[in-house]
């Protein structure tokens, strides 16, 4: 239908004064790459002990059933057998599924599951028996001669159909997990001023995190009498509902976190390590947990599907003046991360514009399908395919330019978005979009059957968490004696590049090489706690933490020297590992030195630094006024695509993302995180799908279940905007979860573009393609 | 379950062990401790466990240590360490292509395997040659880059620049 230009030309930046940095901002060599690239960094599952047990998981065939009979007893006798544990054993043994807290924060009713299912099972692969064994064939072997039946009930898979009066509650009191809602102005006068009401349904399944590398761990009893886990995991600090799990105060449990091969939200729940405590206590060995391939996808959460109907009043001239949006979540066969997912998604749910009238009602609902939960994102890509298509909706139903709708109704900084939060910081949404759609160039023309579209998607989204939930940092920095620096933070690096980020902003901050940093992280029991690897928050929450930590330090040396030189400390400077006087440079004395110095004077060359994002009460549920989030990333996406009309093949010709990331610490990371975060969007576009029938996962392997190679997609060409604005360290902002956002309804919109008719439903397929042609002839 | 004695080259060393028929050359090589090479499917389908068998790349989940009885397998492992990293090692890490690093390995190998045949590869010829190993981080787009620069320095250290 050629809803869009051919051709789009940006306007010049608005004038910002970003200092040039010495280490900041510079495309350097991560610290962790060469490790990375021979082979030396050791993985979660590499890891092995002497004397250490194999351990598997006996889990759940049939989605819905009570458990008649469960018999351990041939599988406890087989030799070389270690240990069977089963619910029995375990009476305490409660895990908490909700948000994982560093503050204790108030735990929400029915996110209390049992580690092992005790007498019903509610999804394919719910775990039910663990097994230690001296070898993996012997523990194998072990979980074949487990004895269960079964007495199956019905189940429901369908979140519309489990809200329906008289379905199956698939955990009490009903499947009704969590309710949102806003309400903001007067939506019914809103609506009555539109000249026209635009009103559509949208759907996107159940994705898989499939990161590369399968859960792992291995936990120990130590001589202090404490469980260690070392474990791949996103969040060192669940040790504490594995204390509670296990049954031992939280100072007994040590998570010791690994380089995680790939996270991206699965690796934020807790996996596999309370099996692992569980059995290293009952065995007072040491055993190791990997998962299989099989068993990551079937039992580890989902991204969550979401059916999402927007109903928008628009004016003649493109102003948007009411918008009324459900949201329907499946959430799954338990709590975990929904009512916050949900929370996400309703709170996105209008996009990056300014509406002066919402209705947003959200509902997470429980069915027999696994637990969904966390997901790069969080909610915010499933609104985002909602409400960006609906902005081209309405654009086709004016007959305007996509643009010129979004122009008209963009969020500008001090406006206040459906929650009626002020944003604070630089909303560039014209700015990436228009950058994004010009870098696609000319349009190809059509080829006959071939017919060739393009389409944009702008997003806001969160960085740093929710702000009700009180989100701290810590972060220790200190100088040695020959001047080298030494961070320890608890943060874990996920591959995103958290740990480089860290030493880079150190680096800056105490005048020194990268080299000459070593950080030590991800140890809840040696490193200060840094929260959570999600949430797009750890350049924000423990970039600041350092930063402060090193700033400190900073200031110790630079007040010394400045009695050394006689000059006012603002006068000196530090770089390249010296500390020495502006206006005059060949004055310097080296780190080292000054720090001999202020050591045999008793000054304090390290620095323990709290960071605290700002804290906030919870909103009412039932209108959701107020801050809900620190800040927001904002950016486009825009694609050109080919779409054979006789096949319904869709090709992807062309991808571009500008986003304005506030400050680039690492300039390579940054366009690797638009890269990849791009990529899994796409995917989510065009080819993913877990495919569930009646409960049973149909698509459980990776040639089944199919990521993007190498073949499938162009690359993704990054534009990397400076505000300066972020609330992270140097002004930065966050760009893990919001490089995914936008690529999906961009595609969808090109799509549509391309033949004159919307899909409505992800992933966008042949099929799809073809049957939405049927619907136009 | 029988088992036989298999000598395995590996990285330059030789093992002598007695494995039984169905045990993997994934398994053996990570239980000898060449934990380089990375268990992601053990179905063929990621490209994790990726190794060269006398110079071929070989997903080492597919293949049974019996198989290789007598083999030389080089690892990523063995192309070349923290000191003395590998050309492509060092391309990988200054182009910014290793994220979470899982498949960084396997991805390494089968660009070794690639350039051993053919040292000028075009962006289409590295993207075939990558099909088979998965990246979930990156979306390929600096692995490409990082082989062709590896392409470059050894074209340039050839021809002694």
């Amino acid at each position: 239908m050629g809803l869009y230009k051919s051709k789009y030309t940006a306007k010049p930046l608005p004038p910002v004064d970003l200092p040039e940095l010495r280490v900041v901002g510079k495309p350097l060599r991560r610290v962790d790459a060469l490790a990375k690239a021979v082979g030396k960094t050791v993985y979660a599952g590499d890891f092995s002990m002497p004397g250490m047990l194999y351990a598997k998981v006996f889990r759940s065939t049939v989605p819905s059933a009570r458990i008649k009979r469960l018999d351990v007893s041939k599988a406890r006798a087989l030799p070389g057998v270690a240990c069977v544990l089963t619910a029995e054993d375990l009476p305490d043994g409660k895990l908490v599924t909700d948000i994982p807290g560093q503050t204790g924060q108030k735990v929400r009713k029915g996110s209390l599951t049992s580690v092992l299912a005790r007498d019903r099972v509610r999804f394919v692969g719910e775990p039910i028996a663990l097994v230690a064994a001296e070898t993996l064939e012997i523990a194998e072997k072990a979980l074949e001669m487990i004895e269960i039946e079964y007495e199956e009930l019905p189940g429901v898979f369908d979140p519309l159909e489990a809200m329906k009066p008289g379905a199956p509650i698939v955990y009490e009191p009903d499947n009704i997990v969590a309710r949102w809602k806003i309400r903001k102005g007067d939506v019914h006068a809103g609506m009555a001023e539109a000249d026209l009401i635009i009103e559509n349904t949208y759907r996107v399944p159940f994705v898989e995190h499939a990161y590369l590398e399968p859960e792992a761990g291995v936990a120990w009893v130590d001589e202090r009498g404490v469980i260690n886990i070392r474990v791949s995991t996103q969040v060192v600090e669940h040790f504490r509902s594995i204390a509670k799990a296990v049954g031992v105060p939280q100072n007994k449990i040590r998570t010791i976190g690994t380089m995680v091969g790939g996270g991206f939200g699965g690796k934020e729940d807790i996996t596999v390590e309370i099996f692992l405590a569980l059995l290293a206590k009952h065995t007072q060995r040491p055993v190791k947990l990997v998962y299989t391939r099989e068993e990551s996808m079937m039992s580890q959460s989902k991204r969550h599907p979401f059916i999402i109907t927007h109903r928008t009043g628009v004016k003649r001239n493109g102003r948007i003046v009411a918008a009324e949006i459900d949201l329907v979540a499946d959430s799954g066969a338990y709590p975990y991360l929904s009512p916050y997912v949900l929370l996400y998604a309703v709170v996105m749910a209008t996009g990056p514009y300014r509406i002066p009238n919402v209705r947003v009602d959200g509902v997470a609902v429980a069915t027999n399908n696994p637990f969904t939960s966390a997901f790069r994102g969080f909610g915010g890509p499933q609104a985002a395919f909602a409400y960006e298509q609906q902005m081209d909706a309405i654009a086709e139903a004016l007959g305007m330019d996509p643009m010129e709708v979004r122009r008209i109704n963009y969020l500008r900084t001090g406006d206040t978005n459906a929650t009626g939060q002020v944003i604070e910081s630089a909303a560039w949404l014209e700015e990436t979009a228009t950058r994004a759609l010009e870098a696609l160039g000319e349009k190809e023309p059509d080829r006959g059957s071939v017919k060739i579209g393009r389409g944009v998607a702008s997003y806001f989204q969160s960085y740093g968490r929710i702000t009700w939930l009180h989100d701290t940092s810590r972060a220790w920095v200190g100088v040695e004696l020959d001047g080298t620096v030494v961070v320890r933070s608890g943060v874990p690096d996920l591959g995103a590049g958290q740990v480089n980020s860290l030493a880079q902003i150190t680096a800056e901050v105490l005048g020194v090489p990268l080299d000459q940093v070593t950080v030590y992280s991800t140890d809840s029991a040696l490193t200060p706690l840094a929260g959570t690897s999600t949430a797009t928050r750890q350049l924000y929450m423990s970039g600041n933490a350092v930063y402060q930590a090193a700033s400190a330090v900073r200031k110790v040396l630079l007040d010394r020297a400045s009695k050394h030189f006689e000059e006012d400390p603002k006068d000196l400077d530090m770089a390249e590992g010296r500390i020495f006087v502006k206006h005059n440079p060949e004055q310097s004395i080296s780190l080292a030195e000054m720090a001999q110095i202020c050591a045999a004077e008793g000054l304090p060359l390290s620095n323990l630094a709290l960071f605290r994002a700002p804290f906030t009460d919870p909103l009412d549920p039932e209108n959701l006024q107020g801050r809900v989030f620190p800040d927001f990333t904002f950016g486009a996406q825009a694609v050109e695509v080919a779409v054979d009309t006789e096949t319904g093949e869709i090709t992807l010709l062309k991808s571009v993302a500008c986003h304005d990331i506030g400050r680039a610490i690492n300039r390579a990371a940054v366009e690797g995180q638009i890269e990849g975060g791009s990529s899994q969007g796409l995917g989510y576009a065009l080819l993913e799908e877990y495919v569930m029938e009646e409960g049973i996962p149909k698509t459980v392997t990776l040639s089944e279940y199919l990521i993007p190679t190498s073949m499938d997609f162009p690359p993704t060409k990054a534009i990397v905007l400076e505000s300066g604005s972020g609330k992270g360290p140097f002004g930065a902002k966050g760009i893990g979860e919001p490089s995914l956002t936008p690529a999906a309804a961009a595609v969808a919109n090109a799509v549509a573009d391309a033949i004159g008719v919307r899909i409505h439903e992800l992933p966008i397929t042949p099929e799809k393609v073809l049957e939405a042609l049927k619907r136009i002839k | 379950m029988e088992t036989k004695v298999v000598t395995l080259h590996i990285n330059g060393r030789t093992h002598q062990i007695a494995l039984p028929p169905n045990r993997t050359l994934l398994q053996t090589l990570r239980d000898l401790g060449y934990t380089d090479v990375k268990n992601g499917c053990e179905k063929g389908d990621c490209g994790a466990c990726a190794v060269l068998l006398n110079g071929k790349p070989v997903n080492s989940c597919l293949v049974l240590a019996w198989q290789a009885d007598g083999a030389e397998i080089v690892t990523n492992g063995g192309l070349g360490d923290q000191a003395h990293p590998h050309v492509i090692q060092e391309a990988f890490a200054d182009a910014g292509a290793i994220q979470c690093g899982y498949c960084t390995p396997g991805m390494i190998v089968s660009t070794k395997a690639l350039l051993d045949r053919n040292p000028h590869p075009t962006d289409e010829e590295i993207r075939e040659a990558i099909s088979g190993n998965l990246c979930r981080c990156t979306g390929y787009v600096k692995i490409v880059e990082a082989i062709k620069l590896a392409a470059e320095r050894m074209a340039a250290a050839k021809e002694g620049r």
